[in-house]
């Protein structure tokens, strides 16, 4: 494993990893259970707007005349304002990358010009005393409307007869082909092709807490200060500048408490531009939070695919071939700057994952439609790819009367195959497919709920198991966005500071949402400096105080903010050291930190508290040797950079029961066992696995924004759109396998997003297992009742 | 739209007299006028639970109960619950567990949780999830809460009883 050369000391513990592996609580939740955090929405701040958008009941049409001489006289009105006042603030923007072949986009504003391409395009923006004023003055805008052709079906947007931007030529945003020599041999030679097409329904995040910015502009200074529930502070810092011509270094981005985020907040958002250009133009801190009828037509989708794939196997069970065919639909923009592009790359990367076949095609489109935007959501591309491919892996067993299980056993690659070059040009560094499966076998006790279903199914009882083996994309490299152009940090850094009294700061700029980073970088602080873990404060999201980095996205906060907190941890260590060595006039190598104390390395002996060393270092330094200088404040820095992403693997089970009358899906239990390398602390990231996992069976079961042919939203509340909630949801057993990437020292290689990525695909399974003697199947989620009777020919 | 009525109200054991605007929510009123942001506003149409609060001893919807409705009531939001020490068991377990993840919807869900608590009887997993299905949480999975009420419950409760 390589990792025994860390010096780790914590209090208490003696297997030499300190905290590492430890269930430790995070100290950030005693805020929150008292209610006392700090949303973007609870701040106060002296002359604050606040802003309301006025936004497009139509899916597409032109603007015609905006009347606001009524709203501008309602009580409290500051200003209203259309998007070209807004534009002269803030410039529009392009969302493509360069390495993203042929992706294309038309500039997006952050108030629409002239035309609105989705039901809830903001298209004039009202700032008022309160929200409630500008609320009502919003009701009083009278806008003339002229609507345009709407396209809202893939296949018709791909057909090209409605071209929603002309300029472009057709609506294809991003497309990717693929092939691997030899495929068309390999499929002609298969003993069984079998095939079979899924629809993924469109959703989205439904964070519990809107989307909130505060932009407090300084006109004296010229700055900008923004409180902004995002997961990249430093990237939105970038584009402020930018966008708004202020100096990046004017720009300050400060995210405090983060009300979940999953991938939502990770995106340039119009309306939030617009309010930052808000308060440029008033001269005050100007405040918007999307309530949550306007998070459902304006937070970014996610999903919406039709896929048809075909798996070629021999007669004895070996499978030699995927092959996949993926049409998507983005809306209107392909959202800037991450692009709606990487979903439809991912599935192409992803399909066959945990697989060893040598050969593969993927033809992917991605086309524009006029719904609103879609872009990277909790596990990007993951769900499809994982239920696609174990979708068609199932019926593939059926075919050849396999045990799926033993079907999955024969094909996953080995664990000893590694490093492994996948056929879509992925790399794998060092995965555990069947140390996995076997786990998941025995903690399920695979047998007995075989014959359990057996026996039930005499009785008339359609139960079903399904298993969804699967790979995940963390830590990605600078090959993610970075060389297409996109300032976006794959590096992150750590600020490590020994306090006076003997305390350690640690600044990061990986942000928390929530999943514990604030809580796993204190264990690593305080495991590699060798003190106890209520000594260990830790600050992020701050621009204006945390080294510079990417934020929290791609499961990459433990793997590359935890490794960066680790590297200036050991040098921190070595420093006080140095301190100790001078201050006690003895040999450096002779020392160590255990316990809040230096010791003598040999009889631990106590030599001297850290509050001795912090006092002596700080108000003291006189009594040291004339030439020494302390350096009790240590950052450091990493990048993954050996692989394009650091790949983790896992499988996931669900037991459920179908109720053929009704067509009720009952979940019974699920499992997961993941390996995200070292685990810092168990207990965190089995609820990440577990919140992932009911994300993903919120998506198979419930969650679908549907549209109607006329593109307007017709479930976009939370009465109509069905989020996984307590009652339904089943008790989720997870498992661990732990093989540490060798990249960095720490070797974590993140959890964040495998519970997600294949909890939809475990749950099909299971459903048509459970159909399956009925000679039934579905393919399109959500798998809502309605759908089950149909496959059963009830309906 | 200049309908105002004079409320008073114990709010947190404390008495509050204002001037409230008829239309004005009781959650709106407890954040903007008094401060009290503890409580939270997650759909603003009574689904998500995150705005609970309690009203003379009944948790209801800080979104859909009018401010001018607590006159002459008690209202209890998680900032006077925390101070008095009465959530502290449950806020200890919740904390031991992992039970809250972005902490949104916390506030909601310990109200729930204690109205559950204070019914003061033996309840399975199943009780406590339909008891919760009124509060929606995206992080967790909903399994560390249910597990936290449980122990709660376990250790609360006076043996044989229930």
């Amino acid at each position: 494993m390589g990792k025994a050369e860390l010096p780790l000391h914590a209090p208490g513990t003696k297997t030499g990893r300190g905290y590492i592996g430890q269930s430790t609580p995070r100290a950030n939740a005693k805020r929150l259970l008292q209610g006392r955090g700090t949303f973007v929405d609870d701040l106060r701040l002296p002359r604050i707007a606040h802003a309301v958008f006025f936004r497009s009941p139509h899916a597409h049409a032109r603007i015609g005349k905006l009347d606001f001489s009524t709203a501008l006289k309602a009580p409290g009105v500051i200003g209203v304002f259309d998007g070209h006042a807004v534009a002269e603030y803030c410039k529009p923007w392009v969302g493509v990358l360069g390495h993203l072949k042929g992706i294309k986009s038309p500039p997006q504003h952050a108030v629409a010009i002239g035309r609105a391409c989705w039901q809830g395009e903001a298209v004039a923006a009202v700032v008022a005393e309160t929200r409630a004023q500008a609320e009502d003055a919003a009701d009083l805008i009278e806008a003339e409307w002229h609507e345009l052709p709407v396209v809202t079906d893939m296949q018709a947007a791909l057909e090209g007869k409605v071209v929603i931007h002309p300029e472009l030529g057709d609506n294809i945003c991003f497309q990717r082909q693929f092939v691997t020599e030899g495929f068309d041999e390999a499929f002609a030679n298969a003993d069984v092709v079998v095939e079979e097409t899924y629809d993924f329904g469109r959703h989205t995040g439904v964070c519990t807490e809107g989307r909130a910015i505060l932009a407090d502009y300084n006109a004296a200074e010229h700055t900008l200060t923004v409180h902004h529930a995002t997961q990249a502070p430093h990237m939105m810092q970038d584009i402020f500048s930018r966008h708004l011509d202020i100096p990046e270094s004017n720009v300050r981005v400060i995210c405090r408490d983060i009300g979940g985020s999953f991938g939502i907040k990770v995106h340039v958002y119009p309306d939030e531009m617009a309010t930052a250009a808000l308060s440029v133009m008033l001269r005050r801190p100007v405040k918007f939070v999307a309530d949550r009828l306007e998070s459902f037509l304006t937070d970014i989708h996610a999903r919406e695919h039709r896929v048809t794939v075909r798996l070629a196997c021999t007669r004895d069970g070996d499978i030699i071939a995927f092959d996949l065919d993926d049409l998507t639909a983005i809306g209107p923009y392909s959202v800037y700057p991450r692009t709606s592009g990487i979903e439809g790359n991912q599935v192409v990367n992803l399909t066959g994952g945990p697989y060893r076949h040598k050969q593969y095609r993927a033809n992917m489109r991605a086309v524009f439609t006029n719904k609103n935007v879609t872009c990277q959501y909790r596990a990007v591309g993951h769900p499809i790819a994982v239920a696609l491919t174990e979708g068609v892996v199932d019926i593939a067993a059926r075919k050849l009367g396999m045990d799926p299980a033993e079907f999955r056993r024969r094909n996953l690659i080995a664990d000893d195959a590694y490093p492994y070059t996948f056929p879509s040009g992925i790399k794998f560094e060092k995965l555990s497919h069947h140390q996995c499966l076997d786990k998941l076998l025995a903690l399920m006790d695979y047998e007995r709920l075989r014959a359990e279903q057996a026996a039930l199914r005499e009785k008339g009882i359609h139960r079903g198991l399904g298993l969804a083996a699967m790979i995940e994309v963390t830590n990605p490299s600078p090959a993610f966005y970075g060389v297409g152009g996109a300032r976006i940090s794959a590096q992150d850094g750590a600020t490590l500071r020994l306090d006076p009294a003997g305390m350690v700061n640690v600044l990061c700029s990986v942000t928390e949402q929530g999943q514990g980073t604030e809580g796993i970088f204190a264990q690593i602080a305080a495991s590699v400096v060798g003190v106890s873990v209520e000594r260990v404060r830790v600050t992020t999201g701050d621009t204006g105080v945390t080294p510079y980095g990417g934020g929290t996205w791609a499961s990459r906060g433990a793997g590359t903010g935890g490794e960066a907190v680790l590297q200036a941890g050991k040098i921190l260590r070595s420093n006080i050291l140095d301190v100790a060595a001078a201050m006690l006039n003895e040999d450096k190598a002779k020392l160590d930190i255990v316990n809040n104390e230096v010791v003598d390395k040999l009889t631990g002996a106590a030599k001297a508290t850290l509050a001795e060393i912090g006092r002596v270092a700080y108000f003291r330094p006189d009594t040291l040797p004339m030439r020494f200088q302390s350096e009790l404040t240590v950052t450091r820095h990493y990048t993954p950079r050996e692989y394009g992403f650091t790949f983790t693997n896992g499988i996931q089970a669900s037991w459920v029961e179908v109720d053929v009358e009704t067509g009720f899906v009952k979940l019974l239990k699920h499992w997961c066992v993941e390996d995200c390398g070292t685990i810092i602390n168990p207990m965190l990231v089995d609820e990440q696995i577990r919140g992932g996992v009911v994300q993903g069976i919120g998506a198979a079961l419930f969650e679908e924004c549907l549209y109607g042919e006329d593109g307007q939203l017709q479930n976009g509340n939370l009465a109509d759109y069905l989020v996984p909630m307590a009652g339904e949801m089943p008790d989720i057993v997870v498992g661990h396998v732990e093989t540490p990437t060798l990249g960095s020292e720490l070797g974590a290689k993140g959890a964040g997003e495998a519970g997600t990525a294949g909890a939809s695909g475990a749950v099909m399974n299971a459903i048509n297992d459970a159909l399956a003697p009925l000679g039934a199947q579905v393919t399109a989620m959500p798998f809502t009742p309605q759908r089950i009777l149909e496959a059963l020919g009830k309906a | 739209m200049d309908h105002a009525l004079d409320t008073t109200m114990i709010l947190n054991g404390a008495p509050v007299s204002r001037r409230i605007p008829a239309r004005q929510h009781l959650i709106d009123f407890l954040r903007d006028e008094m401060g009290l942001t503890g409580s939270h506003l997650g759909c603003e149409h009574g689904v998500c639970g995150t705005c609970t609060v309690r009203v003379d001893g009944q948790i209801v919807r800080g979104c859909l109960t009018l401010a001018v409705q607590a006159n002459g009531k008690r209202v209890d939001t998680i900032e006077g619950m925390s101070d008095s020490g009465e959530l502290a068991v449950l806020q200890q377990a919740f904390h031991a567990r992992n039970a809250l993840q972005c902490g949104f919807c916390t506030p909601g869900m310990l109200m729930a949780a204690q109205d559950l608590i204070g019914q003061k009887r033996k309840l399975s997993r199943e009780e406590i999830r339909a008891h919760l299905s009124g509060n929606y949480c995206r992080c967790t999975g909903y399994q560390s809460i249910v597990d936290a009420i449980e122990e709660v419950l376990q250790t609360d409760v006076p043996h044989g009883q229930g």
